[in-house]
């Protein structure tokens, strides 16, 4: 569903731009406003939420679609913790849907899906990796890096059971707008995937905003 | 249950239970009345942080339901198990297991001191449970399996639980392509709304498969899996594990 958002960027306290293949892991506090805009357009942004004050606690991709008895991610969906609590609600959509079924990319799910050449590629598990283990202040690890939202993309399911990976619906500009309900912990891997046509084979940047509320 | 089989036991509705599952072997799950449902989670025993992943397991294969010819894959690029045989045709991946409130909004709260073993167990509490047998715990938590349930999605993306969708006797046939701990509970779906409390039992059957030939239907159903055998090749090669396939 489609809704636009009465902020402006001008009015953030926080506003960063992330490359391709970079990572981005900051705090949003309960009651804040956070928002992605996809800039160049096509963009996936696979993101991950804890629980600020107990990291064990986790975005759960799964608990969240089945809650909401809906696959696909925009506005109006709540997102739901390993432990069936409220993280954050999508307040503004304009791109309409984004997948969580979908999974992020790694060198070795790279290997599978395209070739064993691309093992070494840069990938979303990487930036994570470097992520958890470079901000050790919070004591997360690969262990707790599980699946997550692909902003932006668009995975739909088929009747038949198959599922297949749709030309982006997102466009430059585009963007989704969170409402916080605890303080969360944001981990963002702007995808750096050059093998699938998703993104066009040309990842790009994307921006951070923060409304303090 | 053929020649092979080496070991066969019962679940009782709502229990779980966990395995060391040897590459080689196979495990066939039967759902003796119908309408059961099996949680599913995979680890490698020898490094437990390499877990089922099920959006690289669906991705990868470009399905969202899950039959016979598929593989199951690790977060690691290797394929934990194949289905190499499935009466049912569907079986979901995308709904997660049921937690405590699921199980008390549903049908209420029944504990043990009242009821004694058919306390009204939930998905969630038993992996943790068979989680901390090998010292793992929520951390280690992944989206699960759920065997012998179906869940639709239409175009806008509704999901709803296919009612009826596995008859009595219906059966798969999961064969392991590398050592992998396997937990299951037998709790049931959680879209499942039934009026009471579904206790559905499921025979399992451990035994052990031929070996993995250069035509197997699950190695050629898509070039992916190919690629995904060769994980596994290189990974045994390193592990020294003996495939008691190759002895046999």
């Amino acid at each position: 569903m489609m809704r636009e958002s009465n902020r402006s960027v001008e009015d953030a306290y926080r506003v960063e731009v992330v490359g391709a293949g970079g990572y981005w892991m900051e705090e949003v506090r309960a009651g804040e406003r956070f928002r992605i805009t996809d800039l160049k357009g096509n963009q996936a942004v696979d993101t991950l939420f804890f629980n600020a004050d107990r990291p064990h606690e986790r975005y759960s991709a799964f608990d969240t679609v089945r809650e909401q008895r809906n696959l696909y991610l925009t506005v109006g969906t709540t997102l739901v913790s390993d432990e069936g609590n409220p993280m954050l609600d999508i307040v503004a959509d304009t791109c309409g849907r984004h997948d969580t079924l979908g999974g992020a990319c790694a060198g070795e799910s790279n290997t599978v899906r395209y070739a064993l050449e691309k093992k070494t590629m840069h990938s979303c598990r990487d930036s994570w990796l470097l992520a958890v283990n470079t901000h050790t202040n919070w004591g997360l690890t690969k262990r707790d890096l599980t699946h997550n939202i692909n902003f932006f993309m668009n995975v739909p399911v088929t009747p038949a059971g198959g599922l297949t990976f749709e030309d982006g619906i997102s466009a430059p500009g585009k963007y989704v707008e969170l409402r916080a309900r605890m303080n969360v912990l944001v981990l963002i891997s702007n995808c750096p995937q050059l093998n699938n046509p998703c993104n066009g084979y040309n990842p790009t940047p994307i921006e951070l905003a923060t409304w303090s509320r | 249950m053929n020649d092979a089989t080496r070991y066969r036991d019962r679940l009782p509705g709502g229990r779980h239970w966990s395995f060391l599952a040897r590459v080689g072997t196979t495990l066939e799950l039967t759902d003796i009345e119908g309408g059961g449902n099996v949680g599913m989670l995979l680890y490698n025993p020898a490094n437990p942080l390499e877990r089922l992943n099920l959006p690289d397991t669906l991705k990868c294969q470009h399905t969202f339901k899950l039959t016979a010819g598929h593989c199951l894959y690790s977060d690691m690029g290797r394929i934990f198990c194949s289905i190499t045989a499935d009466s049912v045709g569907w079986h979901d991946a995308s709904s997660g297991t049921c937690n405590a409130g699921i199980v008390a909004g549903k049908w209420s709260t029944r504990d043990y001191q009242e009821a004694r073993n058919d306390y009204h167990r939930n998905g969630r509490d038993c992996f943790l449970i068979e989680l901390g047998k090998y010292g793992l715990g929520r951390r280690d938590m992944a989206a699960n399996m759920n065997w012998f349930s179906r869940v639709d999605v239409t175009e806008d993306g509704d999901m709803a639980l296919a009612e009826g969708h596995s008859p009595p006797g219906a059966s798969l046939t999961l064969r392991f392509e590398m050592d992998t701990l396997v937990l299951m509970h037998t709790c049931p779906h959680p879209l499942d709304a039934s009026p009471e409390y579904p206790r559905k039992p499921i025979e399992y059957a451990v035994g052990v498969a031929p070996p993995v030939a250069e035509d197997d239907p699950c190695r050629l159903s898509r070039e992916e899996n190919g690629r995904g055998f060769l994980n596994n090749a290189l990974y045994l090669l390193g592990t020294g594990a003996e495939d008691l396939r190759e002895s046999s």
